[in-house]
């Protein structure tokens, strides 16, 4: 009896972030009408400007997702502290936006890191559609 | 006691038998014992190598895990769960814990008022590297003094013996 609620504790806790790029799509859809009234849909071409975009950090550095994550998201990127990241788009990478919990805590760690600010579901959303469109 | 637990003591007990073998028998070998922890390994091996805990003393592991929001400049915050476990293995495995003669080099010459959270920064790491150039740490293929890893092969098992280094061009 005890083994089957471990067992069942422990399948269920592997399962429960579990995700595909659609449902974490469909998620932050309805966080960002919660957000904004007005939101009309994410957008590919939004998201890839929001990648790219440098701006300056208080810090006096300038940054962007591409500093860690290269202009293409196709291929490998590289920490400040020099260890390779693996490609962010899931048509090299499958790996990528299955866990709902590491792509929270990615981008509660890199928007700050980037805008010092964490990201709006808008932001997500469209940046994860660019990611899903890239073949 | 229970099956189940029954049976992780003896899985646990033959883990540590294994460790202490490798590590050469009585314990005390020259080289740190790989130790392993799978959050440990997810969530601090995904912006450098791994640090082996043996490497610095509790004290600067606890002060570097209660301070994660601001890590060498970056977010590194966990879940307290997350970061509790993390801490508990670090401080079990740390140099002032650990009984081999590397860890225990590395935490004598760390002076008791200090809590450096670089092993980089170490009197042990400074006098073993004095014949590598600043420059030579910069290289693109290195990095910084902190990615071990570039040299030392062997650094994410604790290995660090000198049959092993080869500096990158
Ligand atoms: C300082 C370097 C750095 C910057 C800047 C950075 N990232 Fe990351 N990012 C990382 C690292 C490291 C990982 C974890 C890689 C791993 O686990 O393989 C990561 C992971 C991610 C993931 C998780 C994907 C998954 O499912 O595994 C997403 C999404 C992401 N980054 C988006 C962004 C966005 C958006 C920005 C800009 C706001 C950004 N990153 C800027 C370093 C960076
Ligand atoms: C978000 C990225 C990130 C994560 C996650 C992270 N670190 Fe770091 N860490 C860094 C950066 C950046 C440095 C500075 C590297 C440099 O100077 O080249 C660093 C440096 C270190 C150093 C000092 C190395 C030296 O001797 O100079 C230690 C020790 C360390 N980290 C331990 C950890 C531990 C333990 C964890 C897991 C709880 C962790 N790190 C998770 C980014 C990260
Ligand atoms: C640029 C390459 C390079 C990097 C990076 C580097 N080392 Fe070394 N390390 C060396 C060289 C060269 C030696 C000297 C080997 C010898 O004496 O023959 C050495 C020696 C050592 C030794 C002594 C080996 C012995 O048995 O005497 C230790 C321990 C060590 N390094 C640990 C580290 C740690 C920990 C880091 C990361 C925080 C690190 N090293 C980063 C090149 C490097």
């Amino acid at each position: 009896m005890r083994n089957s609620i471990i067992l069942a504790a422990l399948l269920f806790s592997i399962n429960a972030f579990a995700t595909t790029p659609q449902v974490l799509l469909k998620q932050y859809e309805v966080q960002a009408k919660q957000e904004n009234p007005a939101f009309t849909g994410f957008s590919a071409e939004r998201g890839a400007i929001f990648f790219r975009a440098e701006r300056t950090h208080s810090d006096g550095k300038k940054v962007s997702c591409s500093t860690c994550h290269t202009s293409d998201p196709r291929n490998q990127g590289k920490t400040r502290a020099n260890k390779v990241i693996e490609p962010l788009a899931p048509s090299v990478n499958p790996q990528r936006l299955t866990d709902a919990a590491k792509v929270e805590k990615w981008f509660g760690r890199n928007c700050r890191d980037v805008l010092e600010r964490a990201c709006t579901a808008q932001e997500k959303g469209d940046y994860i559609q660019y990611l899903v469109n890239l073949k | 006691m229970k099956k189940w637990m029954q049976f992780l003591v003896l899985i646990t007990s033959i883990t540590s038998a294994s460790v202490l073998l490798a590590s050469g028998g009585e314990g005390g070998g020259s080289q740190m014992p790989p130790v392993t922890n799978a959050k440990w390994k997810a969530e601090c091996g995904s912006c450098h190598m791994l640090y082996h805990p043996g490497l610095l003393p509790e004290r600067s592991w606890n002060k570097m895990m209660a301070g994660l929001d601001k890590h060498f400049g970056e977010n590194a915050s966990l879940d307290a769960a997350t970061r509790d476990e993390i801490t508990r293995f670090l401080a079990l495995n740390s140099a002032d814990k650990q009984d081999n003669r590397r860890s225990s080099r590395i935490n004598q010459s760390i002076p008791a008022s200090a809590t450096p959270l670089r092993i980089s920064e170490t009197r042990y790491f400074i006098s073993k590297h004095d014949e590598v150039s600043a420059s030579t740490f910069k290289r693109k293929s290195i990095g910084s003094a902190a990615n071990c890893v570039a040299c030392h092969k062997g650094a994410e098992k604790g290995d660090f013996s000198e049959s092993q280094v080869k500096i990158p061009r």
